[in-house]
């Protein structure tokens, strides 16, 4: 019957029709959320209370209230997190598009640990990380016992242990995207270079770098953001014990553990808006060509 | 000029060892503690292998106490709807996104393309009150539903897959008489296959890790799906680790064996996925 149609009718249903669920999904869950929660940021909502307008009250809180900014600085460890995350990917990515012997076992293994599941990797370095537990066996075994530390007791280290597993968790991704994008570059380019004489750090710098950029620099913007918005490893191994709570964990916390959903509402706008500055701020110094 | 190229090759393959000692040696530690006894746990080294590779007990043990069975039932279901939803909605979107061109679709696009800009943990706040409004509080359908309202990254893949396919297989099925939808189902669908094996990777991937949906949206012990069956294990197993890491395991293993037969489409998937 549908066929019967003219095409001019046929498209206007076909439009329609694909798109009202796609759509309504789409305003329901990610911009509905997004407005109830710049009005819930200027009340005092509980959850169940009448919404009282606050004005800018709760974001002057988060502001001036160091217990709710001070976790900011714990991104900085993801955040510095994320430069290592890159430089090893792109480490690995390099050498590995090069002849390797055993190199699927190579590509395989580091890449691995990012498909496994956040509260099996959560777990694991919980038991990693214990006294005696792995990390110090190893480090025994090398001879260096005598640097052991409490990973996760110890306040001045947790958030680098943290940090670490984050980096062991990801790393794998940024990894396997970089050696997609340099093996697409044409071996030729290669030859011709090292006929020129260009080492393997000059074929690096000239070469690999600039064909990826735009890669690396949208594998910057997403691990960028996903260190702000750190979640899943602490919570999950400490649950932001021991002043590891990152600023999500306290937007949760505050949200769903003490019901001040209005004050947490502007800690997530807080957030939103780092994000989408710093996302912004990347395009501008890297995709000013594209 | 050779000497060079020897000591190159040595740091090679040395941080080549390292870089793979790193990734696989968290792991092998809680493969060790699954199969050792609780004495045997306490009394040998991290890193000794078990005494008896066959020793099951701990995984039994995670297996029914610890509701991974349950867990393993729910992730099939909310997986296997969230695969096919998402493939119908970004196909669907897609479909309609390259071939017509109407007033508003580039706004749609870029409505779609702001989306993937919101960070999902940041807007848990808000999006609790309204999946709670909709009474889908504590059932699959919270996490169906977010799976596919929130996480577009399909519709990406599938737009710039369509590029590729010409429209002048439109144009004839067309001359044949085939309506839009039949143009839909029986050519665009079946073309876009390679595409729609990268989104269930994809999708694959992060529904089956997803920690923080299931465990904001379905708190009910028969609803947990397995990273929350085995958040649960923290509690309970405190200080039995063999246990814990047995649990670890059987959440691991499933990953494990998809890796291994679908290594390629997994490179190829996350590569072309990636790529916006």
């Amino acid at each position: 019957m549908f066929s019967k149609l003219s095409y001019k009718s046929q498209r206007i249903v076909i439009i329609v029709s694909f798109l009202i669920v796609p759509l309504t999904l789409l305003a329901t869950f990610s911009f509905l959320p997004v407005a109830n929660m710049f009005w819930y940021s200027f009340t005092d909502w509980n959850g169940f209370s009448e919404k009282e307008f606050l004005g800018l009250e709760n974001y002057k809180t988060v502001f001036t209230d160091p217990e709710y900014f001070r976790v900011f600085t714990v991104s900085l460890y993801y955040f510095f997190g994320t430069f290592v995350q890159m430089a090893l990917a792109l480490y690995f990515a390099t050498i590995l598009s090069f002849k390797v012997r055993y190199k699927n076992f190579f590509k395989g293994a580091i890449f691995f640990p990012y498909l496994l599941n956040g509260v099996a990797i959560g777990f694991m370095f919980l038991l990693f990380f214990r006294p005696d537990g792995g990390l110090d066996t190893v480090m025994q075994f090398l001879g260096l016992g005598d640097f052991t530390l409490y990973w996760l007791g110890n306040p001045d280290v947790i958030n680098i242990s943290l940090a670490g597993t984050s980096v062991w968790r990801y790393m794998g991704f940024n990894f396997i995207i970089f050696l997609g994008a340099i093996s697409s570059i044409s071996g030729e380019i290669y030859e011709a270079a090292e006929i020129d004489g260009a080492n393997r750090f000059q074929q690096f710098l000239y070469i690999i770098m600039p064909s990826i950029r735009i890669i690396i620099s949208l594998n910057l913007i997403l691990a960028i953001s996903g260190a702000l918005s750190a979640f899943e490893i602490p919570y999950i191994m400490t649950g932001g014990s021991n002043g590891s709570a990152t600023f999500v964990i306290q937007t949760v916390d505050t949200a769903f553990k003490y019901g001040k959903i209005g004050l947490a509402s502007a800690m997530a706008v807080i957030l939103l808006f780092i994000v989408i500055i710093v996302t912004v701020l990347q395009r501008r110094f890297f995709g000013e060509e594209d | 000029m050779k000497k060079r190229y020897l000591s190159g090759t040595i740091i090679k393959y040395v941080s080549l060892i390292l870089g793979a000692a790193v990734a696989i040696i968290p792991i092998l530690v809680v493969l060790f503690a699954a199969f050792k006894t609780g004495t045997e746990y306490t009394a040998t080294g991290p890193l000794t292998p078990p005494s008896d590779w066959t020793n099951i007990e701990n995984f039994k043990r995670a297996f029914v106490e610890g509701n991974m069975l349950t867990g393993f039932k729910n992730t099939m279901i909310i997986l296997i709807i969230s695969i096919i939803g998402t493939t119908l909605i970004g196909s669907m979107v897609a479909f309609v996104l390259n071939r017509f061109k109407f007033r508003g679709s580039k706004l749609i696009l870029g409505g779609f393309l702001l989306a993937t800009l919101i960070p999902g943990v940041t807007t848990q706040v808000a999006t609790f009150q309204i999946v709670n409004a909709l009474g889908l509080f504590n059932t699959m359908w919270a996490a169906i539903v977010l799976y596919l309202g929130t996480d577009i990254i399909a519709i990406y893949i599938f737009l710039q897959f369509m590029n590729s396919i010409s429209v002048s297989l439109d144009e004839s099925a067309m001359l044949d008489g085939a309506s839009y939808f039949t143009i839909y189902r029986k050519i665009i669908l079946p073309l876009l296959a390679p595409a729609i094996v990268t989104v269930i990777i994809v999708k694959g991937i992060n529904v089956y890790n997803d920690f923080y949906t299931p465990f904001l949206y379905m708190p009910k012990t028969d609803l947990h799906v397995i990273s929350t069956a085995l958040f649960k294990f923290k509690g309970p197993y405190g200080s039995e680790w063999e246990v814990i890491s047995a649990g670890i395991m059987l959440a691991i293993i499933p990953t494990f064996i998809a890796f291994i037969s679908l290594q390629r489409y997994i490179y190829n998937g996350l590569t072309s996925g990636s790529v916006k």
